[in-house]
């Protein structure tokens, strides 16, 4: 367990280092998150109706944007090929990078959301849920983000190639989490939805990093 | 007993299954069309009009049985998938990337003749519902393998990372399945179950299976017609290809 | 016979454009694919044809 630690650290103090990583995945979030707004009318109703699939798409969007950094800087130089070849399972380093991706790219969007969903004129209640929310689907989206950046790793398109793989297989977790907040904001129960949402980030916890190591040695052969 | 295993593990090669596919393609397109007539002519002039939905339900004879292939066509490529990467068989990546497009085909179909008669029955082209939206992740699922494996130029490792995607996706299918059972939805709830009787006359059930069937038939003629195709393309370098007939010529 | 007449069985009680629209489209659909293979196996063939020649070629030449 103690390497995965430090590959957690060394990534956390590579994205210190290149803070500017970080802050543009959070600018694209809000900036994304503005445009509509502006698309479609500033009416409050409307907005209040649209806020949670709103936040969750820019919350995808903006996630993709960070996946394709996940392993391909450590190809690049060679340090992909050592995490290969160390004696720690490669599944424990990869989970490893899933975690640091997530706290570099997913974490900084959970603590966001709730600033951009007052912009919508969410109440207090809402804004918890949707924090709630994105707090299991961020994750989610770090563990299926990995299988598809794997596969894609130095393949011609990738960027593009990696969303048309990873956002299909997202689309249930983005309907139960659009759709908690959405259900809080009716008035019925949030539990059925995030209780789903839970489920699905314990299977992609457990199936997601095999996957993604086999994609890993594939990519690497 | 046991020369029958043997067989089939020679079947494994690509050079001994070209010309056993070659021959087996024609009598595919001859079920295939059998299954058409009896379905068509049991679905166009044996089946009584519908009390509700008069003579539009007939679109039924083609939307279910493209349904049933296209959820049927990811299951088998995933088969073929599993075992491509148990027994680092080229053959089976073939077959997987062979499906592909028929899969995609059927689903986009599905799609289409859905929509074509949720308009006259529902009022609406589309509705974004469990079963439909999980379809239209089926057919985002076939794409997607299809960009994968063309972005690819090694074919080993296309092969291998189309593998783990159409694994990864296979859950969607019995999503899609199971779909009208778990959410209250707009499609309609399943009439055939393995346990139960069917909910709808003898002639129509007998018209959508033999239509499903005619699918079937046609999908292995097709995927069969492409994976020659593929080996011809990929399998360029090789003796064997060089001394065909048709290449001789 | 259901059908009292050819126009009958065209108009699908009034649903003939959904009916015909959907099975038209698979039945193009299905002639089609079977077409666009044969022209990807008739390339494959051609490439192969070209490749053979361009190597005899060279064998002649050295």
């Amino acid at each position: 367990m103690k390497p995965m630690f430090s590959l957690i650290r060394r990534d956390l103090l590579i994205a210190l280092r290149n803070k500017t990583e970080v802050l543009t995945i959070l600018f694209f979030f809000v900036i994304v998150t503005s445009l509509f707004p502006l698309g479609i009318g500033p009416e409050p109703a409307q907005l209040r109706k649209i806020a949670p699939g709103v936040l969750w798409v820019a919350a995808l969007l903006a996630t993709m944007l960070g996946l394709q950094r996940m392993f391909a800087p450590d190809h690049a130089d060679g340090t992909l090929e050592q995490m290969a070849l160390s004696p720690t399972p490669l599944v424990l380093l990869v989970g490893g990078k899933i975690v640091s991706h997530w706290l570099v790219s997913g974490l900084p969007l959970v603590l966001m959301a709730p600033v951009l969903g007052i912009q919508f004129d969410l109440d207090a209640g809402s804004l918890g849920v949707l924090m709630l929310a994105l707090l299991l689907g961020t994750p989610l989206l770090s563990l299926i983000g990995s299988i598809g950046a794997a596969l894609t790793l130095g393949v011609r398109g990738g960027g593009v190639l990696l969303s048309l793989l990873v956002l299909p297989l997202f689309i249930p977790a983005l309907i139960f989490g659009a759709g908690a907040v959405q259900a809080h904001m009716a008035g019925l129960g949030f539990g059925g939805h995030l209780s789903l949402l839970a489920a699905m980030l314990v299977l992609a916890a457990f199936f997601a990093p095999w996957a993604t190591t086999a994609a890993l040695r594939i990519a690497l052969e | 007993m046991s020369y029958r295993l043997v067989n089939w593990f020679k079947l494994a090669s690509p050079q001994k299954f070209y010309p056993v596919a070659g021959k087996m393609i024609p009598l595919f397109w001859l079920l295939a069309a059998a299954f058409g007539v009896a379905g068509l002519w049991l679905g166009f002039f044996v089946a009584p009009t519908d009390a509700t939905q008069g003579e539009g339900y007939r679109i039924i004879f083609i939307h279910v049985p493209t349904s049933w292939m296209s959820m049927f066509i990811y299951l088998v490529m995933a088969a073929w998938a599993g075992l491509g990467l148990a027994l680092n068989a080229r053959l089976s990546g073939m077959m997987a990337q062979a499906l592909a497009p028929t899969g995609a085909l059927m689903a986009f179909l599905s799609l289409w003749t859905g929509a074509f008669w949720g308009k006259p029955m529902w009022g609406a082209w589309w509705v974004w519902d469990a079963r439909l939206t999980s379809e239209l992740i089926l057919f985002f699922l076939y794409l997607g393998f299809m960009a994968l494996q063309s972005a690819i130029d090694d074919p080993r490792r296309a092969d291998k990372a189309g593998a783990i995607v159409v694994l990864v996706g296979v859950v969607n299918v019995p999503v899609i399945y199971f779909s009208v059972k778990w959410w209250n939805t707009l499609h309609q709830g399943a009439s055939i179950s393995i346990n139960k009787a069917p909910s709808m006359a003898m002639t129509m059930l007998w018209g959508m299976l033999l239509m499903a069937l005619c699918l079937w038939m046609y999908s292995i003629a097709v995927a069969l017609m492409r994976v020659r195709a593929i080996m011809l393309e990929r399998e360029s370098h090789t003796d064997w290809v060089k001394q065909l007939a048709e290449v001789k010529a | 016979m259901i059908w009292h007449s050819a126009a009958d069985f065209f108009a699908m009680g009034g649903y003939g454009l959904y009916v015909w629209g959907s099975f038209g489209v698979c039945a193009l659909a299905m002639v089609l694919e079977p077409w666009l293979l044969r022209q990807r196996r008739s390339q494959a063939l051609r490439s192969l044809q070209r490749e053979m020649r361009a190597q005899q070629m060279n064998k002649e030449r050295t």
